[in-house]
């Protein structure tokens, strides 16, 4: 099945990717590409704390990752690859041209960041980065749950 | 007898204003719980909305969804407060209990929280 979801979400691994997409994909393993959970043994306990025993859950360096995307993508299991930002997403895609699409979960308000949707708040720099990730030929859509409609990039960024 | 321990239900959309408003309507106070919402926040701001309702006393925190963003944040910050405790699962049952019980030790009470919820799930009539 690969990768189902090349997912930015600043929440990381919480209700909306473990019961709204996990659930009706059937999610067999969730990688959370971040450096910071990477070296810390405590956050990621509290990832893992609420994702079913069934998924199996890793934590990752972007290089890491990048050495990873390959194996994933032809993984019988479906997964979901988590950044928390736009530019971890952004190495990670560079990284491995392999990526070809990219979902915004979920980027909240923070000064500086304007809202473009209602879960999605950005600044200046970061709408450039996530068109400069498009110009490099990767589809990215923002979309919070399956239920609902994934809106282009032109429509937030 | 101990300090009064200080609830804090934090959970998705609008679900703690309810759950404290229905602990208001059953009980007729709601024990001074605070009700919190993960909308619009990303972690930062979550961990600052709970700092700003905890106060300085020992703190309980009710989060719904273990594995959520509500939980893993109130987890994350009560690293930093030992008198703040956390649980999930939070439920009516497990809220209406606590208002009447403020007055024991936070560890206790973090206890009585986990066996109190569990106890009100179970399958009624048939």
């Amino acid at each position: 099945m690969s990768v189902a979801l090349y997912r930015i979400d600043d929440r990381l691994i919480h209700g909306q990717v473990v019961v709204g997409w996990g659930q009706p994909l059937g999610l067999g393993f969730v990688a959370l590409v971040d450096e910071a959970v990477r070296a810390s043994e405590w956050e990621q306990e509290l990832y893992r704390m609420g994702v079913p025993a069934s998924v199996e859950v890793r934590f990752l360096g972007v290089d890491e990752a990048v050495a990873e995307v390959g194996a994933w993508e032809a993984d019988p299991r479906t997964g979901i690859v988590l950044t928390g930002d736009i530019a971890t997403m952004a190495a990670l895609c560079a990284g491995a041209p392999a990526v070809r699409r990219v979902n915004v979960g979920g980027i909240h308000y923070r000064p500086g960041r304007t809202e473009r949707l209602r879960f999605i708040f950005l600044s200046d720099e970061e709408a450039a980065a996530l068109r400069a990730l498009a110009a490099r030929g990767v589809a990215v859509e923002a979309q919070d749950v399956p239920t609902a409609a994934p809106v282009p990039l032109e429509a937030f960024a | 007898m101990s300090e009064a321990v200080r609830g804090v239900v934090m959970a998705h959309a609008d679900l703690a204003a309810g759950l404290v408003g229905a602990v208001r309507a059953i009980a007729g106070h709601d024990g001074g719980l605070a009700g919190l919402s993960n909308t619009g926040c990303d972690r930062a701001a979550l961990a600052r909305r709970l700092e700003d309702a905890a106060g300085d006393g020992p703190v309980l925190v009710f989060t719904d969804l273990a594995g959520g963003s509500c939980a893993a944040v109130a987890a994350a910050v009560a690293r930093g407060r030992p008198a703040m405790r956390v649980v999930s699962g939070v439920n009516l049952g497990m809220l209406l209990d606590f208002v009447f019980h403020r007055e024991e030790p936070l560890d206790a009470a973090a206890a009585r929280a986990v066996a109190s919820g569990r106890d009100a799930v179970r399958e009624v009539g048939g």
